[in-house]
């Protein structure tokens, strides 16, 4: 256990590592120097005045000294300020954090509590109608472009019939319930993107499962059909199932930028594509860590829930692979 | 998806055409896409017959309703919706391809060196495999795209015109879109490498680059065409979200995308601009997916649906 546990912490170490000096090098290549940036809205500093503001903040240095001060920094805590909000990244970015949470667990909850039954129905009844109906929804929910599916729901929920906001997060004001109405359509938005997918494996998984010799075995024995399929067969299926939720986490959160930003949501994919645009590239950096950060955190417990749900697999043999 | 069928199944290209044939979705699907490139080969032709052109604003007819000449109406610079989406079908269609088969050549290349090879190089680069399927790939996508290409060494004059923004877009998808093939590639490596064929041909000394090249890469040849079909709809997808973002394709040249980068604030004043770039991708996006699984069930009856 101990063992499995410090091999993918180091794991995470390497992926988090590789990926802040990649993207403070491609920071590096970014138009628009901060310092340039100071200069050009200000007339009363010189050019002079820039290279001086440049050696003070170290940007004269080269890239690849900046990037170890920034690491040096970084390891003894210190994770900068953002630019454009005066304010030290972490403060923003957590805060924005629970808000992306949110987003992110309740529609990962309702794909997943609708794409279970919708493949085990799918799988139960293999070229019915009802089949078909539930893959044809499944290739519609992975070719839909997520950001046009948005503006959708805006033009029919909000525009046309005015049920629901068109974006924001609502006020403190509106209480639980009034700041519930601004979830609903950036929940489903996220959701259906996700659910289609899931759907797909779901059925994938249970045809698999359905078609071994202990199910073949429970049916002949007379046990009911509704807990040969549930109790034997999705207990099985829930396995691959989970490594490819897992595995989506990543996607998830590409998502969620997409529909954070359709919305107006305030959370941490819209605020990375803000300060992207906006030249804010400490807190762009230090946010796509922290996303993918939270990606393999999500990935990491998957497995721990792939352990808890297989009685097989223990921890030695996920320390082996 | 078991790859040592699809090798069996290659070498009956009747029978595949038989299962193909009888797959209606994707036939429907295949049929669909040839219409819409066609349509878009055929943009200047449809540009001269309506007497409009594309490119010209006239703001004098902001958001004409369709009529004779503007089959679908004017979009907020005056311009025709109709011929600019084949036009920008044209640009989206091969960004598509071309990424697609870019990502397929740098995932064939991974999965033939893991597979073939194993031992560390396997591990290294399935490692490395997993860890970019795990990202959060779009943040990374806007930050390529955001990249000032005259700070890498592009010439300012080329860095900044509309066709960098083209090539950019192809080669950044590209760069991150090569895991699945790289995956399935390796997995059907795996099982051809120990086939007798491959043993003669390493027996007799033949270099490894020749062996991957001239014995194993024939025999693995489906999974890749299924991949790199289901992933050109993928691409579209991706291109279409980074030109809507306002980080893909420079708006002076029509695409699928950047035709809806001002829809959501034009959305009360003209919801039918936002809707036909929208559902053209989705209907395009949905025929490359129905195809290329039913290229997968033509090609490997073993996983065909029961």
């Amino acid at each position: 256990m101990l063992a499995f546990l410090t091999r993918r912490l180091i794991g995470m170490g390497i992926v988090l590592m590789a990926m802040s000096f990649i993207v403070f090098m491609l920071i590096g290549l970014m138009p628009g120097d901060p310092i340039d940036i100071m200069i050009a809205s200000n007339p009363d500093l010189t050019p002079a005045d820039g290279e001086r503001l440049k050696r003070l903040y170290g940007l004269d240095l080269p890239l690849w000294e900046r990037y170890g001060n920034w690491l040096g920094g970084v390891l003894s805590g210190d994770l900068g300020y953002s630019r454009t909000y005066n304010q030290p990244v972490m403060d923003i970015l957590l805060h924005r954090l629970g808000n992306t949470v949110v987003l992110l667990g309740l529609s990962s909850l309702v794909a997943i509590a609708i794409a279970i039954p919708l493949g085990v129905l799918a799988a139960t009844r293999p070229q019915s109608p009802a089949d078909s109906a539930i893959n044809l929804f499944c290739f519609a929910g992975i070719s839909v472009p997520p950001f046009w599916l948005a503006l959708v729901f805006i033009l029919l929920f909000a525009v046309g019939l005015g049920w629901l906001p068109a974006g924001g997060m609502g006020s403190p004001e509106d209480g639980v319930l009034g700041r519930l109405e601004f979830l609903v359509l950036p929940v489903a938005t996220l959701t259906i993107a996700s659910l289609a997918g899931y759907t797909r494996f779901a059925r994938a998984a249970m045809i698999e499962v359905l078609r071994q010799d202990y199910i073949r075995t429970a049916r002949a024995k007379g046990l009911s059909p509704g807990r040969t399929v549930f109790g034997h067969g999705l207990r099985n299926a829930m396995l691959p199932l989970t490594t490819i939720i897992a595995l989506d986490f990543g996607t998830l959160f590409s998502g969620a930028l997409i529909t954070e930003t359709m919305f107006g949501y305030l959370g941490m994919g819209k605020l990375i594509y803000d300060s992207i645009l906006g030249n804010d590239f400490n807190l762009a950096l230090v946010g796509l860590l922290l996303a993918t950060l939270v990606v393999l955190i999500g990935n990491f417990l998957a497995d721990i829930a792939y352990a808890v749900l297989d009685p097989r697999i223990s921890f030695r043999a996920l320390e082996a692979a | 998806m078991s790859a040592a069928e699809t090798v069996v199944a290659t070498r009956e290209p009747s029978l595949f055409w038989q299962r193909l044939r009888r797959n209606r979705a994707a036939m429907v699907s295949a049929v669909i896409l040839a219409l819409i490139t066609l349509l878009a080969l055929l943009a200047p032709v449809f540009e001269a017959m309506l007497g409009v052109d594309a490119t010209r604003v006239d703001l004098f007819n902001q958001y004409a309703p369709p009529d004779a000449s503007h089959w679908l109406g004017t979009d907020e610079a005056g311009r025709d919706v109709f011929v600019r989406l084949l036009y920008g079908g044209r640009i989206s269609l091969l960004v598509g391809l071309v990424a697609a088969i870019g990502a397929a050549l740098i995932g064939t290349t991974i999965g033939l060196l893991a597979g073939y090879h194993g031992g560390w190089l396997d591990a290294l680069l399935m490692r490395t495999t997993d860890g970019v399927i795990a990202l959060p790939l779009l943040p990374l996508l806007i930050i390529l795209a955001a990249v000032d290409l005259s700070k890498v060494g592009v010439p300012a004059e080329i860095a900044n015109s509309e066709a960098a923004s083209l090539y950019r877009i192809v080669f950044i998808i590209a760069i991150v879109g090569w895991t699945t093939v790289a995956r399935l590639v390796r997995a059907a490596t795996l099982s051809v490498r120990t086939r007798e064929f491959v043993r003669a041909a390493e027996a007799m000394g033949m270099r490894p680059t020749k062996i991957m090249l001239r014995h194993i890469l024939p025999n693995i040849v489906s999974p890749i065409v299924v991949a790199t079909t289901l992933s050109i709809g993928a691409v579209i997808l991706l291109e279409s979200v980074l030109s809507f973002l306002g980080l893909g394709i420079q708006p002076s040249i029509p695409s699928w995308g950047n035709m809806l980068t001002n829809a959501q604030e034009l959305a009360t004043r003209a919801p039918a601009l936002a809707v036909w770039p929208g559902a053209i991708i989705f209907i395009t996006v949905m025929a490359f997916n129905f195809l290329g699984d039913g290229l997968q069930d033509a090609l490997d009856p073993r996983a065909t649906r029961r």
